[in-house]
């Protein structure tokens, strides 16, 4: 018996392979798409624009590059292990500085892996990317359960609080005894959760996005004593978040938009590009006016859609919306610990909203790092990894050992 | 040159549904390839459409249902095309034999079509051979909302309930009707409330099964919860006020994604265009109740006429059609509150179906429709009222618009 338990908690080296046969049914099935009539405004208004989802098509199926996916992934170490019954794909880098900080980066919705690689080498190897050794970091970066090579759960129950306690447990079984916590997005609200739930050896967490439970951020939000006029215009675009539709429809039904996400390539495309107006338009001005903002790419773009595809997970990655809808509503009634760890904030111009300081501060009083950095919006490892990097370094830096 | 223009302007054509092979064929090789995703997590409806119950509906569609079926249902009525501010507009046209005949113009909703109201039109029109007598008589006029079947697609923005009343209007002028009455349900109640309130002189009386009754603080109150924390729900409602305020802040609260998905973003959901069994599955998901329904078919227990052929009918005409996009923009022209008071003026009908998404309280009922005629809970019904149960709806406009005859 002791064998099984040996093997439970194995962790075994990962590769990505993908036979040839899906890329070439996912090609067909681009090819073969049926448009529906142009939107009726020339604006992205009514959401994705016919003539830029039409550009993302071609170059998807004529230009890319499909073997970039498999060889980006398998230039770096990783690894599945098994944790509460779900395989957990994760890429572990370790730096080779000594005493260097191990960093958990958790990514969200539509996101994966793929936003998070080119923070790696800056944050592993500070040296050779413009930073000093002391602020070397090792990373590790899951796949939430459910996105990309992570098993995808068969059960109810995979709500942020559940993947912070495997996020524990995975930290726990590397051998990491003191690390940090960063995230954005869903991220954000896994390391909140990891964040009141305080595991052993969890010292410190960044967030680049305010998702802490409602009740501190509602309280926070409508105070009215700090309520200002910039506040209100936060205030109106955190509405503005949910209005958008993705959110109701996968807070409510993630099974039905999940069977345009599985069946056609361009129903999945556009469901993930339209996330948010800034990150659609910087993704627009790349496929229409060859204009790349930062990291986002033509080719980095299509990596994280075709990772999608090829692994199946449109229905699963919009399940994380009905789990944390629920969860949040639950902790409504039933409030978790508030979070006493130290905790960095940055805020990014072209987020989805700007959290004012007070915000963070309400929700984590223990506020050690607060800064607005110059450029990146939601997508901020991917879009900025340079801006992103010297944020993890100067967060975490009063953290590290030997500083107080 | 300007008569020509006008009498093209005006003129209404004879359309003859055809719906070719080599798109069935497209069809059914779609289905057949659907590409699946893994089983929802729960054992109930409450992440949307199960698998279980749309993989039983792809088999269907590509093993045994009759694909010639929307041609030749169709081809059994008289179909017309007449363009309306620009905009081909097209519409079922059957006059009853019977003189004295009333006029009315039924307007279907979303994800509804003309097919929702095929099995009504031969009652209505024909009521001698359907257990009627011949004084309840009517011309029946379907029209296809723009964006739906076969009524052409804007191709700008404008086309709103409001702007579809005034075509709904103009369309009963065109056809000579000057003593006419008005129905509808989801989208043709909004349409058939605003021909009420602008009142023209044809029109006669409205008959609705979604009636907009909300009174304003109460339709305050629940928008207000959208989000899940808003103000608290209102004090000393009656019992049917109270039931109907449950079941809105239940459609508030957990029913609306797809509404506010097409709502703001409508060109998003490619996938409607480009995937069979995702267009099936948006379709499907409209409200609780009526997805019991209709799975119940796919399960073998059809309720009512909501049967697996009916449904796939429906769904086949908007694939073949590929209006399964232009037919949700209507969501994002729309300003008017959905249960809102819309200030009708003309004497109003209520048919209350006890599994519609709330049931309006004759309280309500009385405040937003100030000549109200007629009200009436049925036994049996969902949202898809004259779908689902052709006869009670038949039935209950025979008795609406009795009053409101020719010399009664």
């Amino acid at each position: 018996m002791s064998a099984t338990v040996e093997t439970a908690t194995e962790i075994r080296p990962f590769q990505v392979e993908i036979p040839e046969e899906k890329i070439d049914d996912l090609r067909r099935r681009i090819e073969a798409t049926r448009w529906p009539s142009k939107e009726l405004v020339d604006d992205a208004s009514q959401g994705v624009q016919l003539a830029m989802l039409k550009a993302l098509a071609d170059y998807w199926a004529t230009e890319y590059d499909f073997g970039r996916l498999p060889e980006r992934l398998n230039a770096l170490p990783q690894y599945t292990t098994e944790i509460d019954g779900l395989d957990i794909h994760f890429i572990h880098v370790e730096s080779s500085h000594e005493d260097a900080l191990p960093l958990l980066i958790t990514h969200g919705w539509p996101g994966s892996v793929i936003e998070m690689l080119e923070v790696i080498g800056p944050l592993t190897d500070p040296t050779s990317h413009g930073g000093n050794a002391e602020d070397a970091f090792h990373v590790i970066i899951p796949s939430i359960p459910g996105y990309g090579f992570s098993s995808e759960p068969t059960e109810a129950g995979w709500d942020s609080g559940r993947i912070g306690e495997a996020w524990a447990e995975l930290m726990s079984r590397l051998g990491y005894t003191r690390y940090v916590a960063q995230g954005g997005d869903q991220g954000a609200g896994v390391t909140d959760a990891m964040g009141r739930q305080a595991p052993d050896g969890l010292i410190g967490l960044h967030f680049n996005f305010l998702d802490a439970i409602p009740k501190e951020l509602l309280t926070a939000a409508l105070t009215p004593r700090i309520f200002t006029h910039a506040e209100r215009e936060q205030l109106g675009k955190v509405v503005s978040v949910f209005m958008r539709g993705y959110i109701s429809e996968m807070g409510e039904h993630p099974q039905t938009i999940g069977y345009s996400l599985l069946d056609s390539p361009i129903g999945l495309a556009s469901w993930m590009l339209d996330h948010d107006a800034d990150s659609y338009g910087k993704i627009s001005r790349a496929f229409l006016d060859g204009e790349p903002t930062g990291g986002l790419t033509r080719d980095a773009v299509v990596d994280n859609i075709t990772l999608y595809w090829l692994t199946r997970t449109g229905a699963s990655t919009s399940r994380i919306y009905w789990e944390t809808g629920r969860a949040a509503k639950a902790s409504l009634k039933d409030p978790p610990p508030h979070v006493k760890l130290p905790v960095a904030y940055t805020v990014f111009p072209d987020e989805l909203f700007q959290s004012p300081r007070h915000w963070v501060k309400h929700a984590y009083h223990n506020l050690i790092y607060f800064n607005e950095a110059e450029k990146g919006g939601h997508f901020a490892a991917w879009e900025q990894p340079e801006i992103f990097s010297q944020e993890m370094r100067a967060a975490f830096r009063s953290l590290r050992n030997g500083t107080s | 040159m300007s008569a020509t223009e006008v009498a093209a302007g005006t003129e209404i054509r004879p359309f003859t549904v055809e719906v070719a092979r080599a798109e069935l064929d497209d069809l059914r090789r779609r289905i057949a390839a659907t590409r699946w995703p893994e089983r929802e997590t729960v054992d109930d409806q409450s992440q949307g459409v199960q698998l279980a119950t749309i993989k039983e509906l792809a088999r269907y569609w590509a093993e045994e249902y009759d694909f010639g079926r929307v041609q030749s249902r169709l081809s059994a009525f008289p179909h017309f095309i007449t363009a309306i501010d620009g905009l081909d507009i097209h519409f079922i046209h059957v006059r009853s034999q019977h003189e004295d005949a009333l006029p009315v113009i039924i307007t279907h909703g979303w994800p509804g079509s003309i097919i929702e109201m095929l099995n009504v039109i031969g009652p209505l029109s024909d009521p001698t051979t359907h257990g009627g007598d011949p004084e309840d008589a009517f011309d029946v006029v379907v029209p296809s909302i723009p964006g739906y079947g076969f009524s052409a697609k804007p191709s700008a923005r404008g086309w709103d309930p409001v702007h579809i009343a005034r075509a709904w209007i103009e369309l009963m002028g065109r056809l000579g009707y000057e003593r006419y009455v008005a129905q509808g349900g989801d989208w043709g109640a909004q349409i058939t409330d605003t021909m009420g309130a602008e009142a023209p002189p044809g029109l006669v009386g409205i008959h609705s099964n979604m009636p907009g009754t909300v009174p304003p603080d109460i339709s305050k109150i629940l928008s207000s919860r959208v989000l899940g924390a808003g103000d608290p729900p209102p004090t000393g409602l009656s019992a049917d006020e109270q039931r109907a305020f449950d079941r809105l802040d239940f459609l508030y609260t957990k029913g609306l994604g797809y509404s506010i998905e097409m709502g703001h973003r409508p060109q998003t959901l490619y996938g409607l265009a480009d995937s069979p069994v995702a267009l099936a599955a948006w379709m499907l998901d409209h409200d609780a109740r009526s997805l019991e329904d209709i799975a119940s078919a796919f399960a073998g227990k059809p309720v009512g006429n909501l049967t697996r052929d009916e449904v796939l009918d429906n769904i086949t005409m908007t694939w073949v059609t590929n209006t399964g996009m232009s037919s949700g923009r209507l969501y994002s022209e729309n300003t008017l509150g959905f249960f809102d008071v819309k200030d009708v003026k003309v004497p109003a009908a209520i048919s209350v179906f006890p599994n519609e998404l709330y049931q309006a309280p004759r309280s309500w009922a009385e405040q937003a429709y100030p000549k109200l005629i007629y009200f009436n809970e049925v036994e049996a019904g969902n949202h898809f009222a004259a779908w689902q149960e052709p006869e009670i709806f038949t039935n209950e406009l025979r008795a609406a618009f009795r009053p409101l005859r020719n010399g009664r």
